[in-house]
């Protein structure tokens, strides 16, 4: 039973989503699990890997590994940062990874499939409709990890989001150098998320939801965007 | 009636797309345009939400889907790495069988070799199999430069021909065309000036057109989906038997094909035909499937030529991180599933190969260069392509790869700068958060009750165009952590 976690809250939401960050902790040290956040941390490299710098993202890989080789698990609460790490430290590093990749846990993953708690004792009170990211979903395979977590919360009312595994058109720089495409196809996850009847869209990324939130509110539309560990630390 | 006689120059210019080519513009320019026309991006999205989901359905009743994909890139695998003596064993099988082989280098040698032996035969006219190969090298504009009339007898290849557009889909190159539109072109093109748009009527018209094109022809050309190494054999699979009437009517047939096409071992061809039928049209089964093996006497095509087309695929076979996009057995499942593709069609990639195997494929084979370099960055990586992909290529990290490639080659922008600032201040703690504070101290004038009010020019307008930006809080996440630290 691991009951000490290093928590990597991940460049974003250290910076922009404190919130998450401290949700994270709230959870798991609800748990009972001792949470110890290195402050040498910066960022996992995901951006620069997938904008075509390798060089860079190598340079944060070794860095990341240096800082978190010391401990049992590492935890972090967004799909794609657990991606960059899980699956493509090793290609960075060339095998030398020192075993962080496959100790490097996005929070749902970690609590259904290494530790084995879906209930972890919150409430929420509202319809939520849950949005698989395609990371967490395509590359690290959570399946239904965040949904088995949802479905335990009190009070919460799950709902169908239509078409849910599509992207919702974030994807890092994509985003800004497809402003066109990504725009179009976040029109599309929006429609979805209106038509699922929601008051909160909630994933396991905080950049998918910066996006889908940054949607919705420019269209004036009243739902709320909110992180799997923000509903499960209520 | 179609009364025209053969060699007329019954076909316009050719004008939209392919004369936009001429100087090609980058993905998120063309999209621009796509994006604009609400009619295509229905259709495509009415066409590849029907495919995919017949797909699925059929992939679902296969219980070794996935081992199927493994042997299957196993044995592309081998081919590729072994391309060298599985090539000259094709080339001897094919010589064996009676047939003639001949290898071109690029588009042009390609190109020259057809028109030579479409000469040789004193033709002006030629029928063609739906091939990419040949889409790709331009054949059909050198043919008629060569003052040859190719004639398309795919029905959708044949509307695309019509209208003097490009595909805009490997396998269902038509997507973006609808019923009216179709009838509009036939009316004007095979002079019926009362077709309405019933599907059967529409059909009848095209098959009158082609039946007297398949009876008249004496040269065909097709492209290839597969050729065994072992027996020579050529084999190309098709849904409506237009292909089958080219293989078997006329008296030469001209096979153009990738080099990356052939397959070791005839029996490979048991892995292959359960893949792609169902990768492609969600079929079990593909309606028509065409194999041959040199000539034979008194039966179909008594002469037979196999054109082996390399147009940068040695140098993709070069790059063991590229290479895998040699696998592609062009299904088109990618392109069904992928989002970007959902919302543009395929004109936007500016080449045969749309979607996501077009955004690997094509820099490759260009070298990154000019509007090319472009397209490995038209994904949001979201890997729906890879999950569908039956020869497993992992197109997302192909992608990657090709970003790295066309960073490497150009002079670095304000986005590569940026990113190369930042990659050195994230490699100290120290240079991190004084980052993080720049960005709260900057972030003043431009922000109002914790959102950004004012995007100026470059990557922040872009994202502000259609989505609201949060402002950094007044506290980082670590700023928290310490004071909760200092309190206990």
């Amino acid at each position: 039973m691991i009951d000490r976690v290093a928590l990597f809250v991940t460049c974003l939401a250290d910076t922009l989503f404190p919130d998450v960050g401290k949700a994270t902790v709230t959870v798991l040290e609800r748990l009972g699990i001792e949470v110890v956040f290195p402050l040498e941390q910066t960022c996992c490299g995901q951006m620069h890997g997938n904008s075509g710098y390798p060089g860079e993202a190598a340079v944060l890989a070794r860095r990341f590994v240096e800082i978190f080789e010391e401990f049992d698990a590492v935890v972090t609460p967004s799909g794609s940062c657990a991606a960059q790490v899980r699956k493509h430290f090793p290609e960075l590093l060339d095998g030398d990874d020192r075993g962080v990749a496959e100790r490097t846990w996005e929070l749902s993953q970690f609590l259904t499939g290494v530790i084995g708690i879906e209930d972890v004792g919150s409430t929420f009170e509202g319809t939520v409709a849950y949005h698989p990211t395609c990371h967490s979903l395509r590359l690290l395979r959570v399946e239904d990890a965040p949904l088995r977590l949802l479905r335990a919360v009190r009070g919460l009312e799950l709902v169908d989001l239509p078409d849910a595994g599509e992207c919702c058109g974030f994807g890092g720089t994509f985003a800004v150098k497809n402003a066109d495409v990504s725009s179009a196809m976040l029109d599309e996850k929006i429609a979805a998320i209106t038509a699922s009847g929601a008051d909160a869209v909630c994933a396991c990324d905080s950049s998918c939801l910066m996006h889908i939130g940054g949607g919705l509110r420019r269209r004036g539309l009243p739902v709320r965007p909110v992180h799997l560990a923000e509903i499960l630390a209520w | 009636m179609v009364g025209r006689k053969p060699g007329d120059s019954w076909l316009k210019p050719v004008t939209g797309a392919a004369a936009r080519d001429a100087r090609p513009e980058s993905f998120p320019q063309a999209a621009v345009a796509a994006l604009a026309n609400p009619r295509v991006r229905a259709n495509i999205r009415h066409a590849t939400t029907s495919i995919r989901s017949k797909r699925a359905a059929v992939v679902a009743e296969v219980p070794d889907w996935d081992l199927l994909r493994i042997a299957a890139a196993a044995i592309k695998d081998e081919t590729l790495t072994s391309l060298d003596a599985v090539l000259v064993e094709l080339e001897s099988s094919v010589k064996a069988a009676g047939g003639t082989v001949h290898w071109a280098r690029d588009a042009a040698e390609a190109n020259e070799i057809v028109i030579g032996l479409v000469r040789a035969e004193g033709v002006d006219e030629v029928v063609k199999v739906k091939s990419l190969a040949t889409d790709e090298i331009r054949l059909n504009e050198a043919l008629e430069g060569a003052g040859i009339q190719p004639i398309e007898t795919d029905l959708a290849e044949m509307i695309i021909q019509f209208a003097g557009e490009r595909p805009s889909h490997l396998l269902v190159p038509a997507i973006h065309k609808n019923r009216a539109e179709i009838r509009d072109l036939f009316r004007d093109r095979l002079g019926l000036p009362h077709l309405s748009e019933d599907p059967a009527e529409l059909a009848e018209a095209a098959r009158l057109h082609l039946r007297e094109a398949f009876l008249r022809a004496r040269v065909a050309i097709s492209g290839a989906n597969f050729a065994a190494a072992d027996t020579g054999t050529i084999c190309v699979v098709e849904s409506e038997g237009n292909g089958r009437m080219c293989t078997t009517l006329p008296e030469v047939l001209i096979t153009v094909m990738g080099i990356e096409k052939a397959i070791p071992r005839f029996r490979d061809l048991e892995v292959f035909m359960q893949l792609l039928p169902r990768s492609a049209t969600g079929e079990r089964m593909n309606p028509y499937t065409s194999m041959w093996t040199g000539v034979r006497q008194g039966d179909g095509p008594q002469t037979f030529h196999l054109v082996l087309l390399d147009a940068g695929r040695t140098r993709v076979l070069a790059d063991p991180a590229g290479r895998p996009a040699l696998r592609c057995i062009r299904c088109s499942a990618c392109i069904n599933v992928c989002p970007v593709y959902r919302q543009t069609g395929g004109h936007a990639y500016h080449s045969p190969y749309a979607g996501p195997i077009g955004a690997i494929l094509e820099p490759q084979l260009a070298r990154e260069k000019g509007a090319v370099a472009s397209l490995p960055f038209a994904s949001s990586l979201c890997g729906a392509c890879y999950d569908v992909c039956p020869v497993l290529i992992d197109i997302p990290s192909i992608l990657i790869h090709e970003r790295a490639k066309v960073v490497a080659r150009e002079r670095a922008g304000v986005e590569g700068r940026s990113l190369k600032l930042l990659g050195r201040a994230f490699a100290t703690r120290a240079g991190y958060e004084r980052a993080q504070r720049l960005g709260r101290s900057f972030q003043r004038p431009v922000t109002r009750d914790g959102w950004v009010t004012h995007f100026p020019p470059g990557p922040l307008a872009a994202w502000g165009r259609s989505r609201d930006l949060p402002a950094l809080p007044a506290q980082t996440f670590r700023e928290w952590w310490e004071s909760r630290d200092d309190r206990a």
